[in-house]
C-alpha cells in the first residue's frame, strides 16, 4: 500500500462531503411518505431504471440540454463532469492495471503518479499515458472556457451570470485551482521520473529547464490534494451541491415525485440541483425589462435553499414558465414558487362571506360559456363567442354574463390558497347545478384554474379548443380570410396547460401564419400576467414593448392571440408610437367570427 | 350618574391634526403610484366585487390618504384580487398591489 | 421680389395665418389635402360656447383668403428640401414649390374610439362618437338611433382617449368637456323629453363663457352631470346600453341603460403632422405632438430653422386660441422673413 500525508486532506475531504450528502439525501427520502419511498424501489428494480442511467449519462456527464442551448456553454459543463468523470474511471483502472490488484486504497488513481514512478510494464501502458494527458487537457481547455465565459459572456450565448456567493466564490477557486495544480504535480513528476503523457511530460521538460523541479514536486501535490479537499469540505455548501444532487433529482423524478403543494424533501432536491448556470437569466422578462433581478430563479432558488425570507422577490414573477422551459436540469421553478407564496401569504385570509347571500342562478343548458372577468373589457371577444354559439346552434349558457365571481387563479398565483378555493366553491356550485356537460371558457387564466383546481365532472375547453373542434366537425364554416398573421401564445394556455396545435390548426384555416422567433413553449410573456404584484404600468408596458416588437417583426396583418388579457396588453403596445408600426390586435375568436360571417 | 340623555358623539370631523396616516406613507413607499388616484372611480364601476358588497376602491384610497383606517379594514378583505381595476385605471395605478400590501399591513399593524 | 411662404394645412390656422401673411405682402401657397379648406370645422355645426354656427366662422376665414394666395386642395406633400435657407416641397405630382419659410398646420385627428374596446365604439350600434353626433346635427335630420328609435335617454362620456394612459394619451384635449355640455342642451333643444347624462372625471370650463354654459345646461336644460368614469358599456337585447359607472360623489355605483351613449373622443397629432415631422425630422413631444422651442415664448417655433408652426399641430386648443395661434405665427414668420431685430432673441 502507498501511503504518503499529502493524500490526507483530499481523503478527509472525501470523507466528509461523502458523509453529509448522503446524510441530506436520506433526511430528505424519508421526510415522504413510505408509499412515495416505495415508488424509488419499485423504481430501481424496473426496465425505468435503465432510462434513469441513460439520463443521469446524458445530463449529469454530458450535458446534452446545455449543449442545445449553447454548444460551447455545454462543452465547458461537459468537460468538467464528463471530463473529471473518465479522469477518475481512467486512473482506477490504469491504477489497478499498475497494481495487478482489484483493490487499491481509494486516492491511488487521483495521486498514482506520485506513487507509481514506473508505469511501464502493464497492457496499454502508453495508451493509458497519453488518454490521461488528453483527458486532462479536455478538463483544462473547458477550465480556459470557465474564465473566458466570466469575461465574455456573450460568447456562451448569455447576456449575464449569476453573481457568487463568498461559500461560492471558494468553491469555485479551489474547484478552478484543481486541474491546473494536478497538471503541474504530474509535471514535475514527470520531469524527474519521465512517466507522464504527451503533455506532462513536455510541459514538466519546460519546467526543468527553469525551476528546481525536485524541490516542487512534494509541495505541489499538497497543493492539489488541499484543493480537491476544500473543494469537498465546500460542495455541500455551495452550488456544486448540484454535481450529486441533479442524479438524485432524476432518479426521484423518474419515481414520479413532484412538487405539488408543500416544500417536501423532493422540492429539497430541486432546489440543491440548481447549479446556478445562469441560463434562466436570459429567459426572465421582468429582469430584462426592468433590471431587478431577486425573483430571477437562480436567485431565488438560492435564497430558498438558505431560507433567506423576504429576500425573494417572490411576488415580482410572471409566472409565465419561460425559465423552466429552458432550465437544463429542469427544476419545476413554478411550483416551488407557488409553494413559497402559499407559506408567506396563505394565512392572511380574505373574507367572501357575502358571497353566501348572493343569489345562485342557474340555467339548464349543454355548455356553460364563462367569459372571465377580463373579457368584460373586451367586449369584442364576448359578442363573437355568443356569434358563434348562435350560429353553431348551440343551447348555451353565458354563466357571467352580469354578475360573475372571480375563477379564483388571480389570488391563487398569489399564494392564497383558500382564499381561492371559495370562490372555486361557488362558482362549483353553480356549474354542477347548470347540468351541462361541457364548460367553455375564453380566458386561458380561468381555464387552468377549472381545469387543474375546480375538480369538475364536465369537460373544460378553452374557446380555442372548441371552436376548432365546431370547425372540424363542420358545425362553423369558415371562410379564408387570407390575412397574415401571428399567433401569441398565452401563458397559461400554451405554457400553462399545453394547448398549442388547436389555436395553430383554427387560425391555419382563415390566415396565413408567420413564424416566430419565440414561440410554443418559448412563446413571451405579455407581461401583464396576475402573478406578478409589483410590476406597475411602467414595467409592464416595457414588457409588452419588447414582446410586442419581436412578434410585429414580420409585419403581420393581425397579431392573434387568444387572452382577453394578453390582447388588452398588446393593443396598448401594437402602435406607431410604441413600437414604430401599428398592428391590429385580435383574438381569435373574433377572427373566427369574422371569418363565418 | 344621572343619565341625561347626552353621549359623547363621535368626531364626524376627518382630523387631519390627529389622523395616523402611516399606511399611506407606507403605501407611497411600496406602491408609489397610488399617489396618482384622482377619484374617477373607474376601478369601483368595474369592479366584480362591487356587484356584492359595497366594496368601494377608489373610497379606500381615499380613506388611507385621509388615515382613516378604521373604515378600511374590514372592507379591503373583500376584494377578490381578479385585477380588473388595475386594467381600466386611466392613471395605470397598480392597484392590485395597493390592495395587497394595505392588507399586509393591517395584518402585521393589527 | 417678395419672400414666399409655403403653409401646409389647409384648416383655420392655415387659412388664418395664410390671410395674415398674404396680407403682409408675401408670396402665400396653401397645401390643403382635402377637397375642401376648413379642417374639422366642416363637420361641426354649432360652436362652444355660444352655440353660433360654424359656418359663420368659416365664411369669415375665407374671407381673409384674397386671390393672391395660391391654394392647392387635394394635395399630399412626399418630400421637402432645404438648401441654402430655401425650402423646396415636392407634391404627390412630383411638382416643385420653393418658399423661404414653411408653416405648418396639419393639426389634429381624433381618438378612434375602437382603442377603448370596454365602451363598445364599433361593436355596438348605439355607441357613437361626438363627432358622428354632430354630424348628424349637420345633417338637419331626426335624431335617431340605430333602430330607428328617438333616444329617450342620451350618456356623454368625457375624456375617452384623453388623461388615460391605457391609451397612451396623458394630456388633456381641452375642448371635449365643453362640447359635451354643449352637445347636451343641443340635444335637449332637438328632443326635449330626451334626458342628457354627462359622465365626467372633472369638468375643464376654463375659457371665456364656459362656466356660464356650463350653468345654463344645468340650470335651463336640466343636463345631469354625474362625476364618474365609465368602466364598461354593455349592450341589452333591444340595442340599448347598460352604462356601469362609479357615482363617486355619492359613493355607489351606478348602473343607467341609454339608448344612445356618445363618446367624447379627445385629439391626436393628425396623420399630417406625424408625417411632416418625419419628413422635417421636426423633434416631438412624447404625445406626439410637434414640440416648440419654448413653450412660453416660442410657441411657433420649431428646432427647424424658417420652419413654424401653429394651431392644433403642437396641442389641444379651441378655435379661439387656434386663430390666436395662426396670427401669431404669421406675426412670427414676418419677423423671421423680415430679419427684424426682434428676432435675435431666437436661438436654435
Amino acid at each position: 500500500m502507498s501511503y504518503n500525508p499529502f493524500v490526507l486532506p483530499f481523503s478527509i475531504g472525501l470523507v466528509i462531503v461523502i458523509i453529509l450528502i448522503l446524510w441530506k439525501y436520506f433526511r430528505w427520502v424519508f421526510s415522504h411518505e413510505k408509499a412515495e419511498q416505495k415508488k424509488i424501489v419499485k423504481l430501481i428494480f424496473s426496465f425505468k431504471i435503465f432510462s434513469v442511467i441513460k439520463e443521469i449519462f446524458m445530463e449529469v456527464l454530458l450535458h446534452r440540454r446545455i449543449f442545445k442551448i449553447n454548444p460551447v456553454l455545454g462543452y465547458m459543463h461537459s468537460s468538467f463532469a464528463f471530463g473529471w468523470f473518465l479522469l477518475i474511471l481512467g486512473g482506477t483502472v490504469e491504477s489497478k492495471l499498475h497494481s495487478h490488484h482489484a483493490f487499491n486504497m481509494f486516492y491511488e488513481p487521483i495521486f498514482f503518479k506520485f506513487f507509481s514512478h514506473n508505469i511501464n510494464g502493464f497492457p496499454f501502458a502508453n495508451g493509458f499515458k497519453f488518454l490521461m494527458d488528453l483527458i486532462l487537457l479536455y478538463i483544462l481547455s473547458g477550465l480556459v472556457l470557465a474564465m473566458v465565459k466570466r469575461l465574455y459572456k456573450r460568447m456562451f450565448g448569455m447576456k449575464k451570470t449569476t453573481k457568487l456567493r463568498l461559500v461560492d466564490k471558494l468553491a469555485l477557486t479551489s474547484l478552478w485551482c484543481i486541474f491546473p495544480l494536478r497538471l503541474l504535480a504530474e509535471s514535475l513528476t514527470s520531469a524527474q521520473y519521465h512517466n507522464g503523457g504527451f503533455l506532462t511530460d513536455n510541459f514538466g521538460n519546460i519546467l526543468a529547464a527553469i525551476l528546481p523541479v525536485n524541490q516542487l514536486e512534494y509541495p505541489a501535490w499538497w497543493a492539489y490534494s488541499i484543493a480537491l479537499g476544500v473543494f469537498f469540505v465546500m460542495l455541500p455548501y455551495s452550488r456544486y451541491m448540484h454535481i450529486p444532487t441533479e442524479m438524485v433529482l432524476i432518479i426521484l423524478r423518474k419515481a414520479g415525485f413532484k412538487t405539488e403543494k408543500k416544500y417536501t424533501g423532493f422540492s429539497r432536491v430541486e432546489v440543491q440541483s440548481c447549479s446556478r448556470c445562469g441560463v434562466c437569466l436570459d429567459a426572465c422578462q421582468v429582469y430584462s425589462a426592468t433590471q431587478r433581478n431577486k425573483m430571477l430563479p437562480a436567485y431565488f432558488l438560492q435564497s430558498v435553499r438558505f431560507n433567506k425570507k423576504g429576500k425573494q422577490g417572490l411576488t415580482d414573477c410572471l409566472m409565465c414558465g419561460r425559465c423552466q422551459e429552458v432550465c437544463p436540469v429542469g427544476i419545476g421553478v413554478n411550483a416551488i414558487r407557488r409553494v413559497k407564496r402559499n407559506e408567506v401569504f396563505d394565512e392572511k385570509g380574505a373574507e367572501f362571506e357575502y358571497l353566501k347571500d348572493s343569489d345562485s342562478k342557474t340555467k339548464k343548458a349543454d355548455v356553460i360559456y364563462f367569459a372571465g372577468c377580463m373579457t368584460h373589457l373586451t367586449p369584442t371577444i364576448k359578442k363573437s363567442m355568443v356569434n358563434l354559439f348562435q350560429k353553431a346552434d348551440v343551447n348555451y349558457w353565458f354563466m357571467d354574463e352580469d354578475a360573475s365571481v372571480c375563477c379564483g387563479r388571480p389570488l391563487q398565483v398569489l399564494g392564497k390558497e383558500k382564499d381561492a378555493n371559495i370562490l372555486a366553491d361557488k362558482n362549483r356550485e353553480l356549474i354542477n347545478n347548470s347540468g351541462a356537460t361541457l364548460l367553455v371558457t375564453s380566458c386561458p387564466i380561468c381555464y387552468k384554474i377549472f381545469k387543474e383546481e375546480y375538480n369538475l365532472n364536465i369537460k373544460i375547453q378553452h374557446h380555442t379548443e372548441y371552436l376548432n373542434e365546431l370547425v372540424n366537425s363542420g358545425k362553423l364554416k369558415p371562410v379564408n380570410l387570407n390575412f397574415s398573421a401571428v399567433y401569441h401564445d398565452p401563458c397559461d394556455l400554451g405554457r400553462g396547460s399545453g394547448i398549442y396545435s388547436q389555436p395553430r390548426e383554427l387560425l391555419s384555416k382563415i390566415s396565413i401564419t408567420n413564424k416566430l422567433e419565440n414561440e410554443k413553449e418559448m412563446a413571451l410573456c405579455c407581461g401583464s400576467s396576475l402573478a406578478n404584484l409589483p410590476a406597475g404600468f411602467d414595467d409592464k408596458e416595457l414588457m409588452a414593448i419588447k414582446a410586442a416588437e419581436e412578434l410585429c417583426k414580420s409585419n403581420p396583418d393581425y397579431l392573434i392571440t387568444a387572452c382577453p388579457l394578453c390582447k388588452k396588453t398588446f393593443v396598448q403596445a401594437c402602435n406607431e408610437r410604441k413600437i414604430g408600426k401599428n398592428v391590429k390586435v385580435k383574438d381569435i375568436a373574433e377572427m373566427l367570427a369574422e371569418a363565418v360571417m | 350618574m344621572a343619565d341625561f340623555g347626552y353621549k359623547i358623539q363621535e368626531d364626524r370631523q376627518i382630523n387631519y391634526d390627529s389622523n395616523d396616516r402611516t399606511l399611506f406613507y407606507f403605501l407611497k413607499r411600496v406602491e408609489p403610484s397610488i399617489s396618482l388616484c384622482i377619484g374617477c372611480g373607474t376601478c369601483s364601476a368595474t369592479c366584480t366585487v362591487g356587484q356584492f358588497t359595497q366594496f368601494d376602491l377608489h373610497k379606500i384610497m381615499l380613506y388611507v390618504r385621509r388615515g382613516e383606517k378604521v373604515h378600511i379594514a374590514n372592507e379591503i378583505k373583500k376584494c377578490m384580487l381578479c385585477g380588473k381595476c388595475s386594467l381600466v385605471c386611466p392613471k395605470g395605478i397598480n392597484t392590485r398591489n395597493i390592495i395587497f400590501q394595505t392588507r399586509k399591513f393591517l395584518h402585521s399593524n393589527k | 421680389m417678395s419672400k414666399s411662404v409655403i403653409v401646409i394645412g389647409g384648416g383655420i390656422a392655415g387659412m388664418e395665418a395664410s390671410a395674415y401673411l398674404s396680407a403682409m405682402g408675401f408670396n402665400v401657397t396653401l397645401f390643403e389635402k382635402d377637397e375642401k379648406l376648413g379642417g374639422h370645422l366642416l363637420n361641426w355645426e354649432r360652436l362652444f360656447p355660444t352655440k353660433r354656427l360654424g359656418s359663420e366662422v368659416l365664411t369669415f376665414l375665407k374671407k381673409g383668403m384674397d386671390d393672391k394666395i395660391k391654394v392647392h386642395t387635394n394635395t399630399n406633400i412626399t418630400k421637402i428640401n432645404s438648401e441654402n435657407g430655401k425650402y423646396f416641397v415636392t407634391n404627390h405630382n412630383n411638382e416643385i414649390f420653393e418658399a423661404d419659410a414653411l408653416l405648418i398646420t396639419t393639426g389634429y385627428d381624433l381618438f378612434d374610439a375602437r382603442r377603448k374596446e370596454e365602451y363598445g365604439y364599433g361593436i355596438y350600434d348605439n355607441v357613437i362618437t361626438s363627432a358622428e353626433l354632430e354630424t348628424m346635427f349637420l345633417s338637419g335630420k331626426p335624431i335617431v338611433n340605430k333602430q330607428g328609435k328617438v333616444p329617450k335617454r342620451i350618456g356623454f362620456v368625457h375624456c375617452v382617449g384623453s388623461r388615460d394612459r391605457k391609451v397612451g394619451n396623458v394630456y388633456c384635449s381641452k375642448v371635449c368637456c365643453v362640447t359635451a355640455v354643449k352637445q347636451a342642451t343641443e340635444i335637449r333643444e332637438h328632443l326635449p323629453d330626451c334626458e342628457t347624462y354627462c359622465f365626467y372625471m372633472d369638468l375643464r370650463m376654463y375659457g371665456a363663457k364656459f362656466e356660464e354654459l356650463y350653468n345654463e345646461a344645468q340650470e335651463k336644460y336640466g343636463v345631469t352631470f354625474i362625476r364618474g368614469r365609465l368602466s364598461e358599456a354593455n349592450e341589452t337585447i333591444d340595442g340599448s346600453l347598460l352604462v356601469k359607472v362609479e357615482d363617486t360623489l355619492v359613493g355607489r355605483p351606478l348602473k343607467m341603460t341609454v339608448d344612445l351613449l356618445v363618446l367624447m373622443v379627445g385629439f391626436e397629432p393628425s396623420k399630417g403632422t406625424k408625417d411632416i415631422a418625419r419628413i422635417l425630422n421636426l423633434s416631438t413631444n412624447s404625445n406626439g405632438f410637434i414640440e416648440v422651442v419654448d413653450e412660453h415664448t416660442l410657441t411657433n417655433v420649431t428646432n427647424q430653422k424658417g420652419v413654424f408652426v401653429a394651431g392644433t399641430t403642437t396641442s389641444p386648443r379651441t378655435i379661439t386660441n387656434t386663430i390666436y395661434d395662426a396670427r401669431a405665427a404669421a406675426a412670427e414668420i414676418a419677423c423671421y422673413l423680415n430679419l427684424y431685430t426682434i428676432e435675435s432673441r431666437v436661438k436654435n
